[in-house]
């Protein structure tokens, strides 16, 4: 177990990146508590998978050191660093059994038997697979698969951090969620460091302590669910997490106030910057539509999914989403909309650039 | 009432005639002549299962098989592995890929009673540049037109040139189907390379290779043209394979009713051998 930091890095496929675009990951600095869960959030091609081969040793940086507690793991190959890693599709050794496959990795290190037993059975009740523990693995179905792969970075007691790599993507949407929350029981009862890679912002709010969203090879915001959905740092992270994402409307700002189609938008607090492209973001749940709104608008869609409704109004040519409980307006219906000020921030060129009022 | 399509059976008349007039005709006529007797004059006598007992019962037949058997044996057991050592030599990525490829094909692209000249010619003792190497360079005294050893060496050489290939070929589309997932968990877990090639990639390659044992048993359990052009069967019988005795015995001798019965056995051991090994192998996927 240790504290994993992550010291300037920076890593390119290509042999003499020069540019910023060369790389794949550009300068993360980074450090994952013992014991937490975290999440490594983002879109397809952001750099998250290439981030966790670092730090499990498959790929060596191009720049920037790995330190697990004080040790400099920078250079060491992956079986000398003690971490786990569970990928996209499960990886089984289909010839042999269940136990087998378990008790593979101890005995690679030469674990004695008595052991291995011990630790694989250990590892078998608290995955639910003791009853299969004969069965030659090849014979299982994806979810069992994976909870193998699972089981095969479990079963080491001395690994310093678990990851997984989208271990979800070939499960039984029914199953995904036993799977998951299954982890999420895991991770209370052995504490150990689990890193969670996704493009799903399900899987990563519902697992994750602490979610570090990514976008282009950059970490955006590092935070709680809570802290991503209700003060995104960046509009990306905004309009990523949530669904619908967080409204980003371009506006002008004058005075020292942001002004959207000329009405003045009351902020959540004092405007910190006001140079470059300038936009609000306010999340569809804090749009209000009554008749004290000042933004006027046109209902282009309305689709009530159960306890609320999704609501898309046409401002000029601007789209702006609101989740409402109240009366659903009809297709086409002029409304009237405004912002809940405590949740309604201005960004300049994406960054947030409001100061929360303080209370 | 339900009314099935039949349509379906002329599309495949035109197959059934293809093969009902090169295959299962011509396999008929041996059946009709490896029942009868004749003495010339195109008149045929009934003879029963005679010549079959004759054939499992001569020494020539016990003889030729036992060659045989010893021929496709040995090339199986220096090509399987031969091929699989190389098939995981080669690069899995970049520009070698291609060259690798195009240069382990190019053995099987020649047509094989070339390749029983080329190999009769290069190691002819005079004017073989192999030949001329043992002989004059290195002192051995190497000539497969005399020498019983020297002959099977030679066939057993030119097998393994002319067909590892194939093995490769088969071997290395098994291996570079394995995702790298499966490298990367066991580096993880510890495995050493042995581990990962017992554990990971034999089992992954189990199919292609039980194909590629079944191909390379056929081939060489039929073998004719390579060893007929190279030794001719000789010196004396001694590489008289099944194909090039049954030939002598059909075309040489003229014996029609021996040499149909021969193919049939010769047939059905080719059949047997196949059926057994490759039920054996897919036993336990059901």
């Amino acid at each position: 177990m240790a504290e994993i930091r992550l010291k300037s890095l920076r890593h390119s496929y290509l042999p003499s990146p020069k540019a910023a675009e060369d790389y794949a990951l550009k300068e993360i600095n980074l450090a994952w508590d013992d014991g937490g869960a975290y999440a490594l959030l983002g879109p397809s091609g952001c750099g998250k998978t290439t981030l966790l081969n670092i730090i499990s040793g498959l790929l060596t940086p191009s720049e920037g050191r790995i330190l697990f507690d004080d040790t400099d793991v920078t250079d060491l190959p992956p079986d000398q660093r003690n971490i786990a890693q569970v990928f996209q599709f499960p990886v089984i050794y289909d010839t042999m059994t269940v136990y087998d496959n378990l008790a593979f990795p101890l005995r690679n290190r030469g674990v004695d038997e008595a052991q291995v037993d011990a630790r694989v059975r250990e590892i078998a009740v608290m995955l639910e697979l003791e009853d299969s523990l004969r069965t030659r693995a090849s014979h299982l179905t994806p979810d069992s698969k994976q909870k193998i792969s699972m089981g095969r970075g479990l079963v080491r007691d001395d690994v310093n951090v678990i990851m997984f790599d989208e271990p979800l993507t070939v499960i039984d949407p029914e199953l995904k969620w036993k799977l998951r929350s299954k982890l999420k029981e895991l991770h209370q009862k052995i504490a150990v460091t689990m890193i969670y890679v996704t493009h799903d912002q399900t899987e990563a709010l519902t697992f994750a302590d602490q979610v570090v969203v990514m976008q282009d090879g950059e970490i955006v915001q590092i935070g709680t669910p809570v802290e991503l959905f209700e003060r995104p740092q960046h509009t990306f992270v905004g309009h990523f997490i949530g669904s619908p994402g967080m409204n980003i409307l371009p506006c002008e700002v004058a005075q020292n106030a942001a002004w959207f189609h000329g009405c003045n938008i009351p902020l959540e607090g004092p405007i910190k910057s006001k140079d470059g492209r300038t936009e609000i973001g306010v999340r569809p749940e804090f749009v209000i539509m009554d008749d004290n709104g000042c933004i006027p608008g046109t209902v282009r869609k309305a689709a009530d999914i159960g306890r609320h409704a999704v609501v898309e109004v046409m401002v000029g040519n601007t789209q702006v989403s609101a989740i409402t409980d109240g009366p659903v307006p009809e297709r086409g219906d002029d409304v009237y909309l405004r912002f809940d000020p405590e949740q309604t921030r201005l960004y300049t060129d994406g960054w947030i650039a409001t100061e929360r009022a303080l209370p | 009432m339900k009314t099935e399509n039949q349509r379906g059976w002329l599309f495949v008349l035109p197959v059934l005639l293809l093969v009902a007039f090169n295959a299962l005709i011509p396999l008929m006529t041996v059946v009709n002549y490896s029942v009868q007797e004749t003495f010339g004059n195109n008149q045929f006598f009934w003879h029963g299962l005679g010549w079959f007992e004759d054939i499992l019962r001569s020494e020539r037949f016990h003889a030729a098989l036992g060659r045989q058997l010893f021929f496709t044996f040995t090339i199986l057991a220096i090509e399987i592995p031969l091929g699989v050592i190389i098939a995981l030599a080669m690069p899995r990525k970049g520009f070698w890929v291609p060259v690798c490829l195009v240069l382990m094909a190019l053995p099987m692209l020649i047509p094989w009673n070339v390749v029983g000249s080329m190999w009769n010619i290069f190691t002819l003792p005079e004017i073989g540049l192999l030949g001329y190497f043992l002989n004059d360079v290195l002192g051995v005294n190497y000539d497969m037109t005399q020498q019983p050893v020297a002959a099977w060496i030679t066939i057993i050489v030119m097998d393994v040139w002319h067909w590892t290939s194939l093995v490769v070929l088969l071997a290395y589309a098994g291996l570079v189907s394995i995702p790298d997932a499966y490298y990367q968990a066991a580096k993880i877990d510890g495995a050493s390379n042995w581990s990962v090639f017992r554990y990971i990639q034999l089992p992954k390659m189990k199919r292609v290779l039980t194909i590629a044992i079944l191909l390379r048993f056929m081939d060489s359990f039929n073998i004719y043209t390579e060893p007929f052009t190279l030794t001719g069967g000789g010196p004396g019988n001694s590489t008289t394979l099944l194909s090039i005795d049954l030939v002598k015995i059909a075309l040489g001798q003229f014996d029609l009713g021996p040499a149909a019965a021969m193919s049939l056995i010769y047939f059905a051991i080719t059949l047997a051998v196949s059926w057994l090994f490759y039920t054996l192998m897919t036993k336990d996927e059901q």
